[in-house]
């Protein structure tokens, strides 16, 4: 059956200000902006990098490399491949660094145990 | 190499209605049984808007793609580059890479701090009443944006497939189209729902990259071969070099600055891709179905890329632009041209069902969005049940199926993927800077958001009534009148900026506090998953 009201129980038990304020959560904080603030920054900077190109050197973006292929299409493939890039490194960054810190302090708050993909395991519900 | 082709006969299109019909008849026939049972264990609210939280990562990401991958990406993005060459290929980029700004800043905080819908967790820790209402409207107006675009596309083919070139006849087309979303939705809420465009998406994804692979096959595998033979059909080198379509001017390159922007910062707002982060049972999963779907869009985006300059070499710019449906018909027109009927049927079906999946993932969001943000927790001051709520909710999808038929009748024939950009720039504008500051920004207080949410929806709006692209120019909705007094066709570079600034200058000047505790909370839930929503087990 459904169970809509679960969820705010642990929550309003729960003093979140002084988990906020804990060591462990300010690490879990700090790995996660400091990987997703200048990651978001530097793709950022490469896809206007890559429009302005587009719009303003258009010579630039239409001198041939091989063949038909221009520098343009090379760009916005690499825009592709960078994209993929980072996709792979943030998850690899997630699990090694920032699931057993979050795991860790959920089960804390919650008594839960927690197996390797963040489900709760069942029975172990204190 | 190949010469000029030989012209696709439009005219014979017609012969092939029936086909059409019957593979699209099928597919409705199968997604309709599975909707049935699907549906079966529809029972709470959870159920009927987050499919009790109960799809995989992988399963959730597909369906992600079958969302994303609209009429806009196949019809609007191979139909712009058949025509505009390389211009048409920034839509493919800027599509892509925005979902790196959904992975990195918002899809597993979201799916830790909400519930159903983006309101939830943009009033988590702000004024209920005001933030709620503030971001039900915006979500309403992105998805009425968004489902106007769906309906041109889906009137672009219907008159290519059927020859119909009258009023009345597209008109009832539309209509039965609009009336089968209805029942989908109406039927499956948000489960069958997911599974229409987990199989439209595979369809989809399996059906471009046949026709990549056949293209690519003509051409010996050989990108540089295929360029050359585009560039030899339209006679202009220049549809392999950026600016044929936006270097013309300096307002048109800005144009094209503006563009880039809305796409690079829409997707993370758009209210439907939100709110398919609910339909995972944790975070992780959240983040899986954002990879899974990063994978398939930017898989599918490389195929746009060979079919829109295989639709330039082999169909011809002249003739796409010619056909019953404009710009929007190079891709049937290029399945024609390599498997005949058969492969247009199917492409068609295809493409039919793609709008058909994407109108009603629309139409849920919408509805969920009226009923869970502001009948239950307005209207009603949050003593409506859940049973009552989904009844409003069910309400609601008739009301906008009816209004997304209409909208689709007097939608014209402009290019899809165009529209679409604009419910692109309204999301970045209206729900982007709010979603940023309030998962990111301590002191960011309600002033703040519902002035960034207004601020940045009304600029964008206004500025799109004030564009080229509703009166002025050739390709305007209203021909006969101009009062373009905005040069711009998309509002981005003005209305997203705007909204970040609204936000931060309501928050500084904003005398009340808001509550920290909150705050705290909000932060520990969104990084943790403490409390988080859980799978409805049945």
């Amino acid at each position: 059956m459904g169970n809509d009201a679960q969820t705010t129980d642990t929550a309003e038990s729960v003093d979140f200000k002084e988990v906020q304020s804990t060591e462990r959560f300010q690490e879990l904080r700090k790995r996660h902006r400091s990987f997703v603030f200048p990651m978001a920054v530097a793709f950022l900077l490469w896809y206007f990098a890559y429009v302005l190109l587009a719009d303003y050197a258009v010579g630039f973006m239409s001198t041939k490399v091989w063949g038909n292929i221009n520098i343009g299409l090379i760009l916005g493939l690499l825009q592709f491949v960078s994209t993929f890039a980072i996709t792979g490194w943030y998850v690899s960054y997630s699990n090694r660094k920032l699931d057993p810190i979050a795991a860790e302090i959920r089960q804390g708050i919650e008594g839960h145990e927690f197996d390797k993909a963040g489900n709760p395991v069942s029975g172990a519900v204190k | 190499m190949i010469g000029i082709p030989s012209a696709v006969n439009v005219a014979a299109l017609k012969d092939t209605t029936l086909l059409n019909m019957a593979i699209f008849g099928l597919f409705v026939a199968v997604t309709m049984v599975i909707v049935f049972r699907a549906s079966r264990n529809n029972k709470t609210a959870a159920d009927y808007y987050a499919a009790g939280r109960s799809f995989s990562g992988s399963q959730n990401g597909t369906a992600i793609a079958g969302d994303y991958l609209s009429a806009a990406s196949f019809l609007g993005i191979t139909g712009a580059i058949a025509i505009n060459g390389y211009d048409g290929f920034m839509y493919s980029i800027g599509f892509l890479v925005a979902w790196l700004v959904a992975l990195l800043l918002v899809a597993e905080l979201l799916r830790n701090t909400g519930k159903y819908t983006m309101a939830d967790v943009l009033s988590f820790r702000l004024k209920q009443r005001p933030v709620r209402i503030a971001a039900a409207i915006s979500t309403l107006a992105v998805c009425f944006f968004y489902l106007l675009a769906q309906m041109a596309g889906a009137g672009s083919l219907i008159s290519l497939l059927l020859g119909i070139s009258d009023w009345g006849g597209q008109a009832l087309v539309i209509i039965v189209v609009g009336a089968l979303m209805i029942m989908y939705v109406l039927i499956g809420g948000m489960k069958g729902t997911t599974w229409v465009q987990i199989i439209k998406a595979i369809l989809l994804i399996a059906g471009a990259g046949v026709m990549t692979l056949w293209v690519l096959s003509i051409y010996g595998f050989n990108l540089s071969n295929l360029l050359g033979a585009a560039v030899e059909t339209a006679n202009n080198p220049n549809v392999l070099n950026p600016g044929l379509q936006y270097g013309k001017s300096e307002t048109s390159k800005l144009d094209f600055m503006s563009l880039g922007l809305a796409l690079v910062l829409g997707t993370a707002a758009l209210p439907h891709v939100l709110m398919r982060f609910y339909t995972v049972p944790t975070a992780k999963e959240a983040r899986k179905s954002v990879v899974w779907s990063i994978w398939l869009i930017g898989l599918f985006y490389l195929f746009t890329l060979v079919l829109g300059y295989g639709a330039a070499a082999l169909v011809g710019a002249d003739t796409i632009k010619s056909a019953p449906g404009g710009v929007n018909s190079a891709a049937p027109l290029l399945a024609f041209h390599l498997g005949g009927p058969l492969l247009l049927g199917f492409i068609s079906a295809v493409a039919f069902a793609t709008i058909l999946a994407v109108v009603a993932g629309l139409t849920i969001t919408a509805a969920a969005s009226f009923a869970h943000d502001i009948y239950a927790s307005v209207i009603s001051k949050g003593k409506a049940d859940a049973d009552t709520e989904v009844k409003v909710a069910r309400r609601t999808v008739v009301v906008i199926g009816v209004m997304a038929i209409v909208g689709g009748i007097f939608a014209n024939g402009q290019n899809v993927a165009f529209l679409v950009a604009l419910a692109f720039a309204v999301a970045a504008s209206a729900n982007l800077p709010t979603i940023v500051y309030s998962l990111f920004w301590r002191k960011f207080t309600t002033q703040g958001a519902v002035w960034s949410m207004y601020g940045g929806l009304g600029s964008a709006i206004i500025l799109i009534i004030f564009s080229p692209v509703v009166s002025g120019g050739a390709t305007s909705m209203i021909k006969d009148a101009n009062f373009a007094i905005f040069p711009l066709s998309n509002p981005g570079i003005v209305s997203i900026p705007l909204a970040f600034f609204l936000g931060w200058l309501g928050t500084v000047l904003d005398k009340q506090r808001e509550d920290t505790a909150k705050q705290a909370e909000m932060e520990v839930r969104s990084l943790t998953g403490v409390g988080a929503e859980k799978a409805t087990n049945h």
